[in-house]
């Protein structure tokens, strides 16, 4: 940013742009929302210290996931990405009992044919192998972020999202009783 | 002396957040009720995230029946950044994206290998009928 304008943090924070601006990168002057937004929630120096601590090519998607988290707890102050969190559980759930029935179904089919028409392995289980995706795998760093189709437009735009009541989740993902989440 | 409106909260101990920060615990000290001193990692958490001067402001944003839950999701959510500085809880939320995509392809195979198996039923039953 350098000689020329001032990154949107500076803006805000109404300080010279250094040339080597650790927010500059991140934070263009032509969206002052997002600079605003992330410092409104976690604060300048917070971000700063975060994006300090993080090797170059991971600094990106470290701004975009703070700005969408920063986003989701303006929108929802009481469960911020936690509504959503825990709306996608509850879908992984239902689509894991639709898988359940289908998977039942095959087997009523199967039972009902003839053995030397039945495949060698179901298909289900072939699958189940691959299915689980492990624990986060971004190394890549591709697909880090939530994909619109999937989330409803409340998350997609952040609206409040009071009327989900979250589970308390813990980082793999699952349920646990509320009275657990601390 | 009365020790006057400078009350320790609780049995004479300061909340987490007040120990941390080492100031006193007033009687209506906006941490204590989420913050005990019995979890200190709970407030260390949200205050490394956060900032106690940012929590405080977004507890006192919400109504008070809905500060623990407030303190709650704040505690997850600086947790899971701390654990992955890079996506945080963001992390979480792209990976039960995978589970679902995945889940929906294996319902949609699923579903047509039962249509196929079904249709070569009925296509045994038909041979078995002379047609």
């Amino acid at each position: 940013m350098g000689g020329n304008s001032p990154c949107a943090s500076c803006k805000l924070l109404r300080r010279r742009c250094a040339k080597d601006c650790i927010f500059a990168p991140y934070f263009p002057s032509n969206d002052p929302h997002r600079f605003a937004i992330v410092h409104k929630v976690f604060g300048a120096s917070t971000i700063s210290k975060m994006l300090q601590e993080l090797p170059i090519h991971q600094r990106a998607d470290a701004v975009n996931s703070l700005v969408y988290e920063a986003n989701s707890r303006v929108r929802d102050p009481v469960y911020g990405c936690l509504g959503a969190i825990s709306y996608l559980q509850n879908q992984v759930a239902q689509l894991q009992m639709q898988l359940a029935v289908v998977q039942a179904e095959i087997l009523c089919i199967q039972v009902q044919q003839e053995p030397m028409i039945l495949p060698s392995q179901p298909p289900a289980a072939a699958m189940e192998a691959g299915m689980m995706d492990g624990p986060m795998d971004d190394k890549s760093g591709l697909g880090g972020f939530p994909h619109s189709n999937v989330l409803p437009s409340q998350y997609l735009s952040f609206a409040s999202s009071s009327d989900v009541t979250p589970c308390g989740v813990s980082h793999e993902g699952s349920f646990l009783g509320h009275d657990t989440v601390s | 002396m009365p020790i006057g409106k400078f009350m320790m909260s609780g049995a004479g101990s300061r909340c987490a957040a007040c120990r941390y920060l080492r100031r006193r615990c007033s009687k209506d000290c906006i941490f204590s009720p989420h913050f005990p001193s019995s979890n200190p990692q709970r407030f260390a958490y949200v205050h490394k995230i956060y900032g106690a001067s940012n929590v405080a402001k977004m507890l006192q944003r919400v109504s008070e029946f809905e500060r623990s839950h407030a303190a709650d999701s704040l505690h997850l959510e600086a947790k899971c950044r701390v654990e992955d500085p890079v996506y945080g809880c963001v992390g979480l939320i792209s990976r039960l994206q995978r589970q679902i995509h995945n889940l929906e392809s294996e319902i949609a195979m699923t579903r047509a290998l039962v249509m196929m198996y079904e249709s070569s039923l009925d296509r045994r039953k038909g041979s078995a009928n002379g047609h």
